[in-house]
């Protein structure tokens, strides 16, 4: 009994926050939907089953599984990306830093696995995958170490630089693709890479018509290789020592200047690899038009910030927001119930909502212990871990 | 002063959860008194001092001013009461001018404007009628910390307290300082002002006090006129057992030298020369105390020797291994443990579990680790170990280290950086901000290492704790060893060295 409520005690504003921060996002879009003249409602139960998520429910009838499971695939396919996006945020995190550049590490991430997907058609396929998710990874890694390296020599700021390198990626990849570009595809008026070979594409694991793919367990796996790392390894005590007060961890020996190199480099492979899996899994070619029209990296911030940088809280709010992406589409929700296009603004309402609230958490923390210490008989409030993003930016 | 007290507290109890931080206390201050409150930390002091402040409502008790009843629900009610706070954490506003923090919330006004030479003004005229010298121009982030302290008082006599506390002032200021507070104390005294001194530090009681309360695990245990009172007395009173005040210890029997320093030449953050061409040898088993005004040097000799900072020129060799600007791992797998001045910043991870703060060095090595992976549970049971050994009270090996006393967590660096084989043991000002319990503990630590045969090498800018426990004492002045002397120098004559032969020192 007191071992769960000291877990409580500990954990209990971590879990709680988050999940009061989304229902107060959802019922405040809701209230905007009552506006527009809806019913919030049956505009929430369509996204609801736009989602897929029915598809576990064993009472969900045989009929509507087959459309839930459509639904479910595309979700999960978005969900893998987010998942990998917010570990390139949260890792850093860990290590004192607020990576926002997980755009362009998406990007260049990408660039690296068409530029081997699409060259020897003819490599043996675990090769020929592996080699274009190690590219990705590396190309991820070298674009995030970037800022590392800059912040290590000349203490310039994790996030302008990592904002003016998304800005460097894009645009390069637009060039690369672009017509005339040197990455162009065979169509000489389309400016779009070429299609990546079968033998580099990531595996099918589950539907047909447009499968989720092989991805979705390396982000799984990737979640546990992030706790691992920063939990049980000395690389990430290193981190975790370096982010929590890096001038002790200079005092006892501990290589700052190496840690933030290396952390920002781990974070980019992450965000490299989802670049990958998108490119791999299910586009197999990239449209210049999309690159800068992505915001595949910067949805991750939210992910990891909802999240509170823990593998079980990101996977968690990587769904969320993948749900929430896939249930307002156009595909999946009745135009009768909702249009989608308000629903996709909708999306966008509920996520700027839970990014204002985590922003405004700290406040609030900050105000409930204060009238908690006036009121009651508390001592005064051992420091507990302070919201995610406070003081960051 | 007079018999008749101006402020009264009757039987404040607070407690927090199922711990009674103050247990029925009572306390009165006449006007014109220095009452000083003495106790450990975590005695309760603060807590006390909050509820004077209305910063915490007390569940039982009251407080009388001129003997009528207060109610005190926030600072601005203490503030029309007449009481003044200075706390050991400046409030003040780096941006703005002494002028204009001393008038903040107070402001004389021109219309809905500041008027800024009325301000300066009656800031000028306070100034000099308390001997406080300011500059009322100056911002705050520009002057001093005993120039901050200044204008804190200021403040509190801007807004025309009658009672004011002061909760550790000397803890932030060197010896000369403190002694120019002292006089600033005398001058309020003398104009009716009641003092609050709250501090942990037996001398200064002596010094300045007119009656002493002594405060131990929430209770006030005695109320006494400080004349006639003594430092082992007032000890014994705060601690409840009997403390040992001065460092037992037998002659040292120094053996080969292990920590050598020729020539060196270490810059400060500006780039200018701290230490110039600095040479000492330190032997097994002794004890070189460097005694020094802060700021010649001292912190950028610590820095060279422990490998945070690259020194221009010169040599560091530890029982002849050269690490001479070979980084902070290097030195301490050479053998340099490191007591840092500033726990807080520069010793432990607050937010890192004691398990965890006292594997900083050793996470990288079996059993703590093995290939690079981690095993928590060894690390806890070494950390068990050394938690029990080094008497470390409050804490689990999972416990978050900032959670901990500030004794407690000098315990833990301690342990840290005395465990395994260090054969030299850099301890910078080792003491500074603990009470008397903890003083007692790390001082037989020191002395107990250097039994062992380690070589320590001691910073402290309190002469007092130099003299106690160093074999040899060095005078560092202007980046340089000026002067060596045996254990048996005097405090007098270590001061004119400090100060370069001029004037003499105080404290």
């Amino acid at each position: 009994m007191t071992r769960v409520r000291t877990w409580l005690r500990v954990h209990g504003p971590g879990i709680l926050l988050p999940v009061a921060t989304t229902v107060l996002a959802f019922l405040i879009g809701g209230l905007v939907v009552l506006l527009t003249g809806h019913d919030p409602l049956a505009a929430y139960r369509a996204i609801w089953n736009g989602t897929g998520i029915t598809y576990l429910f064993p009472w969900t009838p045989a009929a509507d599984k087959t459309f839930a499971a459509l639904n479910l695939q595309q979700t999960l396919i978005i969900t893998t990306p987010l998942v990998l996006t917010a570990l390139a945020v949260a890792f850093p995190y860990r290590c004192g830093m607020f990576n926002i550049g997980g755009q362009g590490q998406y990007t260049v991430g990408i660039v690296g696995a068409i530029w081997v997907g699409t060259r020897w058609p003819h490599m043996s396929k675990p090769e020929h995958v592996f080699l274009a998710l190690a590219a990705a990874a590396a190309a991820g890694a070298i674009w995030g170490g970037i800022a590392g390296v800059l912040k290590a020599v000349s203490g310039a700021h994790e996030v302008i630089s990592t904002i003016m390198l998304n800005w460097i990626a894009i645009y390069g990849a637009q060039w690369l693709f672009e017509l005339g570009g040197p990455m162009q595809g065979s169509q000489p008026d389309v400016p779009q890479s070429s299609e990546v070979a079968g033998s580099a594409r990531l595996p099918a694991i589950w539907g047909t018509l447009q499968p989720l793919h092989a991805g979705f367990y390396l982000a799984i796996a990737a979640l546990f290789v992030y706790y691992v790392l920063i939990n049980r390894t000395t690389f990430g005590f290193g981190v975790r020592a370096v982010g929590l007060n890096a001038d002790a961890a200079r005092a006892s020996g501990i290589p700052v200047a190496r840690n933030y190199v290396a952390a920002l480099a781990v974070g980019g492979a992450f965000a490299g690899l989802a670049g990958a899996c998108d490119v791999l899994g299910w586009e197999f070619h990239i449209v210049t038009n999309d690159i800068a029209a992505s915001q595949i990296g910067f949805i991750g911030i939210a992910v990891a910030l909802l999240g509170r940088n823990t593998a079980i809280g990101i996977a968690l709010s990587a769904l969320l927001f993948g749900g929430l992406q896939v249930g307002t589409s156009t595909r999946s929700l009745d135009p009768s119930v909702f249009p989608p296009e308000l629903a996709s603004n909708l999306a966008i309402i509920i996520q700027g909502l839970i990014i204002l609230f985590i922003g405004a958490q700290l406040l609030l923390v900050y105000i409930w212990r204060a009238r908690r210490r006036r009121h009651t008989d508390e001592p005064p409030p051992a420091v507990t871990t302070p919201p995610v993003g406070a003081g960051t930016l | 002063m007079t018999d008749t007290p101006l402020l009264e507290l009757h039987g404040i109890t607070k407690r927090f959860g199922g711990l009674v931080a103050n247990d029925a206390i009572d306390l009165d201050v006449r006007p014109g008194e220095v009452h000083a409150l003495l106790g450990e930390n975590g005695a309760g002091k603060s807590t006390l001092m909050n509820v004077l402040y209305g910063l915490y409502s007390p569940d039982e008790g009251r407080v009388t001013m001129d003997g009528k009843p207060l109610r005190l629900r926030s600072p601005r009610d203490a503030i029309e009461a007449g009481i003044g706070m200075v706390h050991q954490h400046f409030m003040l506003i780096p941006v703005m001018t002494v002028t204009e923090n001393i008038v903040l919330a107070h402001e004389p006004r021109n219309g809905p404007m500041l008027d800024y030479g009325a301000a300066r003004n009656a800031v000028r005229e306070l100034s000099e009628r308390y001997g406080l010298a300011v500059s009322p121009d100056a911002r705050v982030e520009e002057i001093g910390v005993a120039q901050q302290q200044r204008v804190e008082i200021l403040k509190a006599l801007f807004r025309s307290a009658r009672v004011l506390i002061l909760d550790e002032p000397t803890a932030v200021l060197t010896p000369q300082e403190a002694g120019e507070l002292f006089d600033v104390v005398r001058s309020l005294k003398e104009r009716g002002t009641a003092v609050i001194f709250i501090t942990h530090k037996l001398n200064e009681v002596l010094e300045i006090a007119d009656r002493i309360t002594v405060l131990r695990r929430g209770k006030a245990v005695a109320t006494q006129p400080a004349a006639g009172a003594t430092e082992q007395q007032l000890a014994e009173l705060m601690v409840g057992r009997t403390v040992l005040l001065h460092v037992e210890k037998q002659p040292s029997s120094p053996g080969e030298p292990l920590l050598q320093i020729s020539d060196l030449v270490v810059r400060d953050v500006r780039g200018l020369d701290a230490v110039r061409g600095l040479s000492l040898e330190v032997r097994a088993g002794e004890i070189v105390g460097i005694a020094g005004v802060d700021g010649n040097g001292q912190a950028e000799l610590i820095e060279a020797v422990t490998g945070l900072a690259k020194p221009v020129s010169g040599r560091i060799t530890v029982a002849g291994a050269d690490i001479t600007g070979r980084g902070a791992r290097v030195a301490f797998d050479r053998g340099i443990g490191h007591i840092p001045e500033d726990r807080h910043r520069f010793g432990l991870v607050l937010d890192f579990t004691l398990s965890e703060n006292l594997a900083t060095h050793e996470y990288r090595h079996a059993p703590e680790s093995t290939a690079g992976i981690i095993w928590p549970r060894r690390m806890a049971a070494r950390a068990k170990a050394l938690l029990e050994e080094f008497d470390v009270r409050g804490g689990e090996p999972q416990t978050r280290a900032g959670a901990l006393s500030g004794g407690n967590q000098q315990k833990v660096v301690v342990a840290r950086e005395v465990s395994g084989d260090r054969r030299v043991l850099v301890a910078a000002q080792p003491t500074r901000g603990l009470d008397v319990g903890a003083i007692e503990f790390v001082h037989r630590r020191l002395v107990a290492e250097r039994d062992a045969g380690r070589a320590i090498l001691l910073v402290s800018y309190e002469l007092e704790e130099i003299l106690s426990l160093s074999d040899r004492v060095l005078v560092m002045y202007e980046g340089r060893i000026v002067a060596e002397h045996g254990p048996d120098v005097t405090e007098t004559e270590l001061g004119v060295e400090m100060t370069g032969g001029g004037r003499a020192a105080v404290g």
